[in-house]
């Protein structure tokens, strides 16, 4: 027998605001949370542009060994997931009492590894690197820290799938209930915000230089984009099966209907027009709905000249001109690893709250952006369905179908 | 060479900071890792925080008679003396 999955909690930590309220109304606003971080241009950035979040305090929350294993996606993921379980109106009794399990997305654990490398350098002892690090380093840092502090008893385990790593956790947790495997999953994706994780991506030359004007350099979709600008932080959302959201009373926000996937097959890093059309496709397929039902695309566009344009192709082709788009990244820069799950967090706030929030910097379309709906202030709408696309590195593509239950 | 007062003085300062536990329940016949609630992992801290405040380094094996604060003070006396 499959199960319906639905959303009873969501959580957020980005650099549009530390929790639910602050984010819904940055986007509302259209707030940019972009900065210029000065010391990036000391370690030899090209661009020295960020989303920024502050590392949490998070003493108030946790015990000392309960932090000890953490550093930045496990602070940020943290912060999110306690929203999303309060949220949820679970405790860590009640998860510790059922079927629940973690399916995080995450990517990268740069900034503890040269902490523990430049230690080791220093004291030429092992021991000397201190309890911590192992668990900060091992990239699956958020599920061993969320997993013992939540006490949860399911799945557990990372999904290490570039810029598509959020969405696909989403899409796995997803698929499990769907199968009567678990009842309940906490998924999301975490971003490390320090210039050692950023520093190899600068490197290629694909981050936007409009050093001058930080809040108007993410262009998504504009013709004058001149590249992205890396974010990060955290988001949560946990999935379980209707009939548990039923039997225990929960707030149900919204139900994943389809989950598309696909690999290029082609290049490390250029994106590929087919893979995106299987990944749509597939989506719809699974969701049983016409391409007509999508109220709002939550683009994977990071405003870089290629990927957006594929991706405006993409929609075109499969979903139309007239379906609302709109990047959020505009605002958040690209949150990479966390993207996929804070974008759909971010479209689950607008669903909420019957708006579309705008994709800023959107002045003048090219000639592939003209041809879709792009949403470029901020829309009173009601949402009932939205779709968010992932595309990452390696050709991975991830798109999700939410549907708002009435 | 520090004396036992600076030694007692010291310790407790950095296993409160790095510890999380309050000076006052550090009594010299108090059990050690009862008192920190160390588990194994912490013992590793222990050695970076010694390391750190006093300039040696500990062995696991140095802990095997470490019961009481009296009894990490004269470990720590002892390396001292040995430095």
């Amino acid at each position: 027998m499959e199960h319906r999955v639905v959303i009873t909690g969501i959580g957020i930590y980005s650099c549009l605001g530390e929790n639910l309220s602050e984010v819904k109304d940055s986007l509302y606003k259209g707030r940019s949370g972009i900065i210029f971080d000065a010391p990036r241009k000391e370690m030899g950035f090209r661009s020295a542009l960020t989303g920024m979040v502050k590392d949490p305090d998070l003493k108030p929350f946790l015990n000392r060994r309960q932090r000890m294993g953490m550093h930045q996606p496990a602070m940020y993921a943290y912060m999110a997931t306690k929203e999303a379980v309060e949220n949820a109106g679970l405790d860590i009794d009640q998860l510790s009492q059922s079927e629940t399990g973690v399916i995080f997305g995450n990517d990268s654990t740069a900034g503890s590894i040269m902490e523990t490398v430049d230690k080791l350098r220093k004291k030429n002892d092992t021991t000397l690197i201190g309890s911590g690090a192992i668990f900060q380093n091992m990239n699956c840092t958020v599920n061993m820290n969320i997993s013992t502090i939540f006490k949860l008893k399911g799945i557990n385990f990372t999904v290490s799938a570039a810029c598509a790593s959020g969405s696909h956790s989403i899409g796995l947790g997803h698929l499990l209930i769907k199968q009567g495997l678990q009842e309940r999953v906490i998924c999301g994706g975490a971003q490390e915000i320090n210039g050692t994780a950023m520093g190899s991506f600068d490197g290629l030359s694909v981050f936007s230089t409009l050093e001058d004007t930080p809040t108007k350099a993410s262009r998504p979709f504009d013709r004058d984009r001149d590249g992205l600008i890396p974010g990060g932080g955290a988001a949560t959302l946990v999935l379980e099966s209707y009939e548990s959201a039923v039997k225990r009373g929960a707030p149900i926000l919204g139900e994943i209907l389809g989950y598309g996937f696909s690999s290029n097959g082609d290049h490390l890093s250029n994106p590929n027009l087919d893979g995106q059309h299987r990944s749509l496709n597939m989506s719809l397929k699974q969701a049983n709905i016409k391409a007509s039902e999508i109220d709002y695309v939550s683009a994977h566009a990071t405003s870089t000249p290629v990927g957006d344009s594929i991706e405006a192709q993409a929609i075109y082709d499969i979903l139309g001109s007239k379906v609302a788009v709109s990047s959020t990244k505009s605002m958040t820069g690209h949150e990479c690893w966390m993207a996929g799950a804070s974008e759909v967090v971010y479209s689950m706030l607008m669903m909420e709250n019957d708006f579309i929030a705008p994709n800023i910097n959107f002045e003048n379309p090219d000639e592939i952006s003209a041809k879709i709906n792009i949403i470029a202030e901020t829309k009173e709408q009601k949402i009932d369905t939205f779709l968010s696309n992932s595309f990452g590195f390696g050709g991975t593509n991830s798109s999700l179908i939410i549907k708002k239950i009435k | 060479m520090a004396s036992r007062d600076e030694i007692v003085s010291t310790v407790k300062e950095f296993l409160s900071e790095e510890f999380e536990v309050d000076k006052s329940t550090m009594e010299p016949e108090a059990n050690l890792q009862e008192t920190l609630d160390l588990d194994s992992l912490d013992y590793v801290d222990l050695v970076v925080v010694i390391e750190e405040n006093f300039g040696f380094k500990v062995a696991g094996e140095d802990f095997v008679d470490v019961v009481t604060f009296n009894d990490f003070y004269a470990l720590v006396e002892k390396k001292l003396a040995e430095k």
